[in-house]
């Protein structure tokens, strides 16, 4: 039907993450009179086939009142009449728009965003006038003109400081209070003096008023935040929009038998749970019916499944593979193994905290300069004329031109043009400071299980196996949803026999009736051999050895290879087993390797690092990563990394190709240079200007061409960076890849 | 110069009205999803009880 819809087979892998329809009505809105609302996100959706297609399907769906694609936020707003939850999830999945929820306490209108744009909508209405009246002055205009002029200038400038001037005044305080000093204490001192000194001369008739200047100033740096700020909205809205890992809520079985959903907090120790195939294990707990495997690749790194049964301990995280698990819960929600990562990442957090922007060291330096000259100029002036209106005339017109206009786009601009070249090779910035801090990063370290490889294992001996077997073992293979089973069940062409039964035992393997034949497919102990391993069996009887391997992300040996190149030394760090890490290893050309680390060992390492004076970069994507992606100097996250770990790292990657990580780094490297280039075009425009305004040559004009050529000159500087060599590359894979891999 | 008495506060009630038409439009959520509104202009018009495309 159209470009984007993703096949069935995406649906096969995104199968076990879909919301249940109890969470979806835990995350419905009740709007009264009958209806309600919900908001999912559907990262699919990216076109207007799209929003089309969805909308429409919904709409036609019982009950269903109003349905609404905002594709900026890729979310669909459903609403619907009556107690019945509408099949949305089903709907949507079937359409190939795979839902999830997203974590309500981030969600609603941008409040701050919508401040920004009325500021300004109101700085620059106020900019354009005042401009326009003054450009009459500067060509002329004398006397009661003049004076009437700048009368109007003033009345429209005053809202505009007001109210698009406490954005500045209130983080400028903010800063001050705490003792600390960023760009916007100059800003705020600059155009505060700049309107005061320019009321003072309309009231006396003076000739030379600042107003355009301060609303100017004001407009320009406001466009800087606002775009920031969507860069970063955009960049975090596609975060949250990635499907939820750790589940909302569990179904738990009353001692009457009911059986009653409930959310996460309210689960205490010793409530029996039942967790179906497909979901994650909710809290700490203890199996006490049923059998199963259990992906705990997320949980401790390793990359096979194991084997349940009754008595064994789960962890919350785990994934549930084959069979239902009635569990006994051990711990509540906020002791569980997942609250523990957190604590520990919380109580990590090093780096980062530590780390102060540029912009910030910049302006530690500058505002005293800039305060210290302007009083001098003050002072000087005094003792050489003794005319105090005159020593302070000039002083305040040294506080406007060096007001930091340039400096204040120099950083911000620039860190937009990369978090958007970013955004077009499917990486998700959090915020500035985090791109400073990768291009400093010069060692980097990797997990393996889910971020070098896939965490999706790969059958490597398909040509020792006889076609006619591997028809069997792939038709077999296509009846469950063991990761080992889809890894075969990737080679069903279709040649196999028609079974009359199927049976699935979990933790053990499928087993098949074919015109009186019985086949097995599994663990080698079950099936009929010694030793260990995956095999098939005809009636008891060996007849194939299978053999897998995790699939490694696509480039992971290029990629690393630039980033050993350009970054410094790779190591890795695993919670999985010594050869399955040496394996990884060799195959991607990593040297130094540590297996079987405990999240707190992976914690140990980075500081040990650190403490040797090295900036760490640290990619991981699972909870037993997170203490360490909190420790790291910079951290990135895959984008099917666990929750906290994808919230708690700085860079998120979407696609599927490892090069994500030396791309994010040149980018930042860039920006870097160009983030020094402006400050150093900045400081120019400040040594020629200063001495002008000093010397007391400043007129509104002069102020006027000057703060704008260097703002221009700065932005002109910044564009460089997304008009790279590459770009043509950046818009085929914008054109065809970020949702379909954000939908996994 | 007794034009300017009429011709600055024109300029201002113009300049002004737009930025006030502004301001609704964003309070009215015109400018919550403009990606997708760039979009909807290549769909047609789909009317009431009309199931196909």
């Amino acid at each position: 039907m159209s470009c984007c819809a993703p096949g069935a087979e995406d649906l096969a892998v995104a199968g076990p993450s879909l919301p249940s329809d109890e969470e979806v009505r835990f995350a419905a809105r009740d709007l009264g009179n009958g209806t309600s609302q919900i908001e999912l996100s559907v990262p699919a959706v990216h076109c207007a086939a799209c929003i089309q297609t969805v909308e429409h399907t919904l709409r036609l769906l019982p009950g269903v009142e109003a349905a609404r694609v905002n594709l900026s936020t890729r979310r669909v707003t459903v609403r619907w009449r009556g107690a019945a939850l509408p099949p949305l999830v089903g709907t949507l999945a079937g359409l190939g728009y795979v839902p999830n929820l997203f974590d309500d306490s981030q969600a609603g209108r941008d409040g701050t965003l919508t401040e920004l744009i009325r500021a300004v909508a109101i700085s620059g209405f106020a900019a354009g006038n005042i401009m326009l009246l003054s450009v009459s002055v500067w060509s002329g205009a004398e006397g009661a003109t003049r004076d009437l002029f700048h009368w109007v200038s003033a009345l429209i400038a005053l809202p505009a400081l007001i109210f698009a001037g406490r954005i500045y005044y209130r983080s400028a305080w903010g800063a001050l209070r705490y003792g600390r000093m960023n760009m916007d204490v100059p800003i705020a001192i600059g155009i505060t003096c700049a309107y005061a000194l320019s009321l003072y001369e309309t009231i006396n008739s003076g000739p030379h008023a600042y107003f355009d200047a301060a609303v100017t100033l004001l407009f320009f740096l406001l466009i800087g935040r606002t775009l920031d700020h969507v860069m970063r909205n955009k960049a975090r809205a596609a975060v949250l929009g990635l499907a939820r890992l750790a589940p909302r809520g569990a179904l738990v079985i009353g001692p009457d038998g009911s059986r009653d959903y409930r959310p996460l907090g309210e689960i205490e120790p010793g409530m029996r749970l039942l967790v179906a195939a497909g979901e994650r294990i909710p809290v700490d707990a203890r199996v006490v019916k049923g059998a199963s495997d259990l992906d705990c690749s997320l949980v401790t790194g390793e990359s096979a499944p194991q084997a349940i049964a009754p008595g064994a301990v789960v962890r919350a995280g785990t994934l549930n593979l084959t069979g239902p698990l009635t569990l006994e819960a051990q711990s509540r929600a906020t002791d569980s193994f997942l609250a523990e990562m957190m604590r520990m990442m919380e109580a990590a957090e090093g780096g980062r905290a530590r780390y102060r922007r540029i912009a910030d060291r910049v302006s530690q330096l500058y505002s005293p300069v800039v305060h210290l000259t302007a009083f001098l100029t003050f002072l000087g002036w005094m003792l050489a004329t003794g005319d105090w209106h005159r020593a302070i005339t000039i002083a305040i017109a040294v506080l406007i031109i060096t007001c930091p206009c340039a400096l204040g786009l120099a950083v911000p601009i620039v860190q937009v043009m990369a978090a958007r070249r970013l955004f077009e090779n499917g990486i998700m910035v959090r915020d500035g400071s985090a791109m400073e801090r990768l291009a400093e990063a010069d060692i980097a370290v990797f997990d393996k299980t889910g971020t070098l490889t896939l965490g999706q294992p790969r059958l490597t001996n398909t040509n020792e196996i006889e076609p006619a077997l591997l028809a069997v073992v792939a038709a077999l293979a296509a009846h469950s949803r063991h990761p080992l089973s889809q890894a075969i069940a990737v080679h069903d062409g279709g040649g196999g026999p028609v079974f009359e039964r199927i049976v699935e035992i979990p933790g053990y393997g499928i087993e098949a009736e074919a015109g009186g034949v019985v086949w097995r497919l599994g663990r080698a102990q079950w099936a009929g051999s010694a030793g260990e391993g995956t095999v098939l069996a005809r009636a008891g009887e060996v007849v194939a050895r299978l053999s897998f391997e995790d699939r490694i992300r696509r480039d992971a040996r290029e990629a690393l290879g630039e980033v050993e190149a350009h970054v410094g030394p790779v190591e890795m760090l695993s919670g999985d087993g010594e050869a399955a890490c040496t394996n990884v290893a060799v195959r991607t050309g990593i040297g130094r390797v540590s297996a079987q680390l405990l999240p707190t060992d992976k914690v140990a390492r980075i500081e040990e690092l650190a403490a040797a004076g090295h900036k760490v970069l640290m990619v991981g994507d699972g909870l037993n990563d997170a203490p360490a992606l909190g420790a790291a100097h910079v951290s990135m996250a895959p984008a099917t990394a666990a929750d906290i770990g994808r919230n708690a790292a700085d860079f998120v990657f979407l696609r599927e190709s490892l090069s994500a990580v030396p791309t994010a780094v040149d980018v930042a490297r860039k920006a870097g240079r160009l983030i020094r280039q402006n400050l150093f075009l900045a400081i120019v425009y400040n040594f020629f200007a200063v001495p002008v305004a000093i010397l007391g040559y400043v007129t509104p004009l002069i102020a006027a061409v000057a703060m704008s050529t260097s703002s221009i000159i700065v932005i002109a500087n910044a564009l460089r960076l997304s008009s790279a060599p590459n770009r043509r590359e950046d818009e085929v894979s914008a054109a065809t890849g970020v949702p379909a891999e954000e939908a996994r | 110069m007794s034009m300017l008495l009429y011709l600055v506060p024109v300029a201002l009630f113009l300049g002004g009205a737009a930025l006030l038409a502004f301001l609704w439009a964003l309070r009215a959520g015109q400018y919550d999803d403009l990606d997708g509104a760039a979009e909807r202009i290549l769909l047609d018009e789909e009317k009431r009880g009309d199931s196909a495309r």
